[in-house]
């Protein structure tokens, strides 16, 4: 169990020993998203761009089609936000080679309140033509993930959550795009999740499973690219469809599955999420409990609805 | 030295680009004029004079970098790329067509030639920092030119970048600002206010040399129509590329130059001329083989 911005410093490290075409991006919170790890073990690659968001994207860019193989570190709401416009026009529509690294996705961002809380991201990135959206449950993901994004030749943009969370994979775990992780098999209904909520999708299926609810849980770590047909086919082995996300319920996870299913398979699905609102500064557990995420919040809910 | 001779071509072409610009847009029935106007003689000037480039190799990793940042001046960049050679003069009518590799905004994806693409403004800076950065951290004798408009100098972004280039010292980096004063509809003119075009230069009063040199950036001031100032300031600009710091040039222009009629006017940021105006504009320009 590791943080995910420690796997993120970490492995790009790790790359930089390798790969001498890496370098790193900061919009001057590398001490933050754990970049400062690189900057230390490789300065000479390592670029300060300052608090400048827009800027870094296209400079970025201009890297890029030296043969550079840019990843940026900022938060995720300065990218989808703040330098959107440029990640649409110079990364997305010229499908350059430029990795997003958005750390602190999501809610769970440290106390940092709802400015720094990124729960449209999703809808945002996923709605961007020519654009690879991953979003890793652990750590050994999220190492798998980081390096099969910088040998990818396109931009990709990695949600990435800013704590640890439980282990589900091992050392054999192989990121394929598009392809759906099913980390639990149920029978009454079938929790779809991305990022971290998927970890505790499964804790809140095990106490499923002690109230007599057969869960199961897909984990998605490749919004788009997506294999639809996974979906569909886990969808129609259950009752029910529940999506689970640490975002909004509008264009997201729940949104994707929706859109999937109505047009291939239609049946209930039912989103959890952020429901039109924002959040708030608190520690991870109050909002999990507040938002109705936690696994035992969630498998309460769950029971209500399956009910 | 160049003589006179030298900048009596550059001229033709200049006259010649114009015309094919504005009878470009006029056919095409969309697209912008006084801003390819503005910039004319400064594109001219870069593809046939200064610019280490190989148009019948538009890709070739050796050459200087060049960005449209004001990317809807686009017909003005693809007027002075067909006449250098990148592209048929022919193709010049299949702007804003369906299937185009001519796009209403340069796209890098479409044209080959093209180094990034443009269109939402004040995002070119930024990518040519890009291109000096790589270039030098790759050792290449590469020189990055970006010509910005005056008007999308009030977007945040440009300024990103001016703070940070300087930070590293890259000679090897040429912003050059087309100063004509005018956008697309901007502000009225103060009561007895003097100026070049018929709205408040958006600039107007703002000393941008005194800032940009207090950012770092090494500035010469040019009249950016006068091609005995354009090419000296260029090849300053590429001879210092190994220095420590960026170079902005600030060129004077007036937006819809060399034709009267669109000279210092607003509304012809972006307008169709009429078949009688174009008439008027082929003999202004001295152009004897247009076809109208």
């Amino acid at each position: 169990m590791k943080a995910l911005r420690d796997v993120f410093g970490d492995t790009l490290v790790s790359l930089g020993e390798t790969n001498p075409n890496v370098v790193v991006l900061d919009a001057d919170l590398a001490n933050s998203t754990k970049a400062d790890k690189f900057a230390k073990a490789h300065p000479d690659k390592f670029l300060q761009m300052g608090i400048a968001e827009q800027n870094f994207v296209g400079v970025a860019v201009g890297l890029a089609s030296f043969g550079f193989v840019p990843w940026l570190s900022t938060f995720t709401v300065f990218f989808t936000h703040r330098a959107v416009d440029p990640i649409r026009m110079l990364v997305a529509q010229t499908k350059a080679n430029v990795k997003l690294g958005a750390a602190y996705s999501g809610l769970l961002t440290g106390l940092t309140g709802k400015t720094h809380q990124d729960v449209e991201d999703i809808a945002i990135m996923r709605a961007m033509p020519d654009m690879t959206v991953l979003a890793p449950a652990d750590a050994i993901e999220g190492e798998a993930i980081i390096r099969w994004a910088t040998e990818f030749q396109g931009p990709v943009y990695l949600r990435l959550a800013r704590d640890a969370s439980p282990n589900v994979f091992d050392e054999n775990y192989r990121f394929v795009p598009g392809k759906t992780i099913s980390l639990r098999e149920g029978s009454d209904v079938l929790l779809i999740s991305t990022g971290p909520q998927s970890v505790r999708c499964l804790q809140a299926a095990e106490l499923l499973e002690g109230q007599g609810i057969s869960a199961g849980v897909l984990h998605v770590p490749s919004i788009k690219p997506v294999n639809k047909e996974e979906i569909v086919n886990a969808s129609e082995k259950v009752k029910l469809v529940i999506t689970v996300e640490e975002h909004t319920i509008y264009g997201g996870l729940g949104g994707l599955v929706a859109e999937i299913l109505s047009e291939a398979s239609p049946r209930r699905v039912v989103r959890f999420g952020i429901e039109d609102r924002w959040g708030e500064s608190a520690p991870n557990e109050y909002l999990l409990d507040l938002f109705q995420m936690s696994p035992g919040r969630l498998s309460e809910r769950v029971k209500k609805v399956v009910g | 030295m160049n003589t006179k001779t030298d900048y009596e071509e550059l001229e033709a072409l200049a006259r010649r680009g114009r015309w094919l610009s504005i009878s470009t847009v006029a056919a095409s029935g969309a697209g912008h004029v006084g801003g390819p106007f503005s910039a004319m003689d400064l594109l001219v000037a870069l593809y046939f004079r200064v610019m280490n480039i190989r148009p019948e190799e538009p890709r070739w990793s050796e050459r200087d970098r060049f960005i449209l940042s004001k990317g809807h001046s686009s017909i003005g960049q693809y007027v002075v790329m067909a006449l250098r050679g990148y592209l048929p003069v022919e193709e010049l009518k299949t702007f804003d067509k369906g299937g185009s590799r001519l796009q209403g905004h340069p796209d890098v994806t479409k044209l080959p030639g093209l180094d990034t693409s443009t269109g939402s403004l004040g995002q070119g800076l930024s990518v040519g920092l890009g291109f000096a950065l790589g270039a030098r951290m790759r050792a290449q004798k590469i020189h990055t030119f970006v010509i910005l408009g005056d008007g999308e100098l009030q977007e945040g972004m440009v300024w990103e970048a001016l703070h940070v280039a300087p930070r590293y010292k890259l000679g090897n980096l040429t912003a050059i600002l087309d100063w004509n004063g005018l956008q697309q509809f901007g502000w009225v003119l103060a009561v007895n206010e003097q100026h070049r075009g018929d709205r408040r230069d958006p600039w107007s009063g703002i000393d941008l040399r005194g800032i940009f040199e207090k950012l770092g950036w090494r500035c010469i001031e040019i009249d950016g129509h006068d091609f005995s100032q354009i090419v000296p300031a260029l090849e300053s600009a590429k001879a210092s590329g190994d220095s420590d710091r960026p170079t902005m040039i600030i060129a004077h222009t007036i937006k819809g130059k060399g034709v009267h009629l669109t000279e210092g006017k607003y509304e012809w940021h972006s307008k169709i001329a009429t078949k009688e105006e174009l008439r008027m504009i082929a003999k202004e320009l001295r152009i004897e083989e247009a076809v109208l």
